[in-house]
């Protein structure tokens, strides 16, 4: 990977999708523009070259690691890059980790600006992981933003996995897919959040095991469509044992803004209890009543709910 | 200062919700409504707040003329309305919906203060999302707590005292006691005797129409004498 010196319109971005201040506490890789802005590696947690030779990083992070955080952003910050990274966690047995992840993409020469980050997550017995990952597009011109990510997460007994992700905004077209597989009491727990406006396209997909007894998942979808924007939540959540599975969509559409949701639950198992949620439609004309007696305007009551909605 | 004339609501498949009504709710007084199910009493107040536009007849406050305004510019002039029903949101906490209410951030002591008033401990709530994971109890407080984070002129309540359990009720009464102290106009709808035992003025409305309103020592012992004989209320008019 070449060595790059971090540029303004990323460091910008950092700050948006990745709190960057300047610096990062902890661990660090900074991607840009397919070549690396820094890293650092601290004791607990190392960051190395993609051992198969593949663009990207392997990230260990020794067992029994308490409340440490690693920052892995990218950013893509001009037109015609196609970046793809592949990303391999390894999560020691009891280790508790905070993982930043934002990835922004910015063009305004009118060509297109992509990042396809592959993720896999091998976590350990008992380790507990946060991964919070934030989305942005930036920038004017005809030039596409994409962002087409890839987790693949494998939950070892007893491990847990939260994965908290927002896009907000200025992307074009997003492809997420997610897939995961639990053995016994590991969890689950997703929580996206998804704003798309003007042609924006996006669409998640979720493919979820549950292989091991007292296994669970919890997916949470809250998203907002607007103009001619179109979303499709798919999700898939398989139980091959006594296992929980829960899976929510939740979307507020507006204008010719289109949304599907389809779900699918697969029980191999009688103990299997699989719980599918999908709501869809405009903002209750109940909640900008009530916002409207407290003093807001129209206006500005669709803006607090979906506000508050997307939080 | 409020004041319903010849008021008419009427369903669009033509029957009659509020028939001729006239009423006025006393500045600085304590206004109970009451009457049966299905009277017409959520009708009024949200007449009053803008929710429901009359098909005929106006409504004044303070001798404006504010029957075609709408439901924002009326929370602006100073009325402010809890709802029956109160509305859940997704990912609007306490603090938020009660900061959206005061039109400005909150203190956490001011938040205590609004919450400790219903009867809420508020570093259990404040977080708290006003979505369906509340009680009916719970939600039914922060809808009369965002009410009160208002302090407009002119308060409405609906049915105050639904869910509510006795030892927040309580608190509740002193609450309303207090308001009518500090010069609030206030309706509260309630068939409560607690609160009818507090009230200025009555109004008793039954299917739709004005059946009596007036001081509280008038109008009470024809709404008991109704009760007595397990019938409608239909108060002074048609006893005498
Ligand atoms: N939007 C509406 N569409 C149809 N009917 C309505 C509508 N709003 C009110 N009504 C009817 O008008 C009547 C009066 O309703 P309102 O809610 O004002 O009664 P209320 O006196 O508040 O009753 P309660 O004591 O049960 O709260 C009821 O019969 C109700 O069903
Ligand atoms: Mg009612």
């Amino acid at each position: 990977m070449t060595i790059v010196p971090l540029n303004p319109i990323a460091e910008k971005m950092l700050s948006t999708v990745a709190d960057f201040k300047g610096e990062f506490k902890g661990a660090y890789n900074i991607r840009q523009d397919t070549g690396c802005a820094g890293r650092r590696s601290t004791e607990n947690i190392k960051i190395l070259p993609h051992s198969e030779g593949k663009p990207g990083i392997e990230i260990h992070v020794a067992p029994g690691t308490k409340n440490e955080s690693v920052y892995i952003p990218a950013t893509v910050t001009r037109g015609n890059v196609n970046d793809l990274t592949y990303n391999d966690f390894y999560i020691g047995e009891g280790a508790q980790v905070v993982i930043v992840a934002g990835c922004g993409v910015h063009t305004d020469d009118g060509g297109e600006a992509k990042h396809n980050g592959v993720h896999r997550f091998f976590v350990g017995k008992g380790a507990d992981v946060l991964y919070e990952e934030k989305h942005i597009g930036e920038g004017g011109g005809e030039g596409r933003r994409r962002i087409d990510p890839v987790s693949d997460i494998y939950l070892e007994e007893d491990a847990r996995m939260t994965m908290d992700t927002v896009q907000l905004g200025g992307v074009d077209s997003t492809d997420r897919l997610t897939t995961a597989s639990l053995k016994a009491r590991s969890k689950l727990i997703v929580r996206e959040r998804l704003l798309t406006t003007g042609s924006q396209v996006a669409k998640t997909r979720f493919d979820v095991v549950l292989e091991g007894d007292d296994s669970g998942c919890d997916l949470v979808s809250r998203s907002v469509a607007r103009g001619q924007s179109r979303q499709e939540f798919l999700s898939r959540v398989v139980g091959k044992a006594r296992c929980h599975g829960h899976s929510a969509c939740d979307a507020i559409v507006d204008d010719q803004a289109v949304v599907t949701a389809a779900p699918q639950l697969d029980a191999f198992s009688p103990d299997a209890a699989l719980v599918h949620e999908a709501a869809i439609g405009k903002i209750a004309g109940e909640q900008i009543l009530k916002l409207r007696t407290l003093g807001l305007t129209e206006e500005e009551a669709e803006a607090k709910i979906v506000e508050g909605f997307l939080k | 200062m409020l004041e319903l004339k010849n008021v008419n609501w009427t369903l669009p498949d033509g029957s009659v919700i509020i028939h001729n009504l006239s009423v006025t709710i006393p500045e600085g007084k304590l206004t109970v409504v009451t009457g049966p199910n299905g009277g017409g009493k959520t009708t009024l107040a949200k007449l009053l707040a803008g929710l429901v536009t009359p098909t005929s007849g106006q409504i004044y406050f303070d001798g404006k003329d504010i029957t075609n305004l709408d439901v924002t510019e009326r929370a602006r002039m100073g009325i402010s309305y809890g709802f029956q029903t109160p509305v859940r949101f997704k990912g609007l906490t306490v603090q938020g919906l009660l900061e959206t209410a005061a039109g400005r951030f909150l203190s956490f002591d001011e938040i205590c203060d609004l919450t400790g008033k219903v009867g809420l401990c508020t570093v259990d709530y404040i977080d708290r999302d006003v979505d369906a994971s509340l009680s009916g109890g719970e939600i039914k407080r922060v809808e009369i707590a965002s009410v009160l984070a208002r302090g407009t002129r002119v308060s409405i309540f609906d049915e105050p005292e639904a869910g509510i359990d006795m030892w927040s009720f309580n608190g509740l009464v002193e609450v309303f006691k207090d308001l009518k102290q500090k010069g609030t106009t206030m309706m509260v709808i309630s068939h409560q005797q607690r609160l009818l035992d507090i009230a200025d003025e009555i109004i008793v409305l039954s299917a739709g129409e004005l059946r009596d309103q007036g001081p509280k020592d008038e109008v009470m012992p024809g709404l008991l004498a109704g009760e007595i004989a397990g019938h409608c209320p239909v108060g002074r008019r048609e006893t005498a």
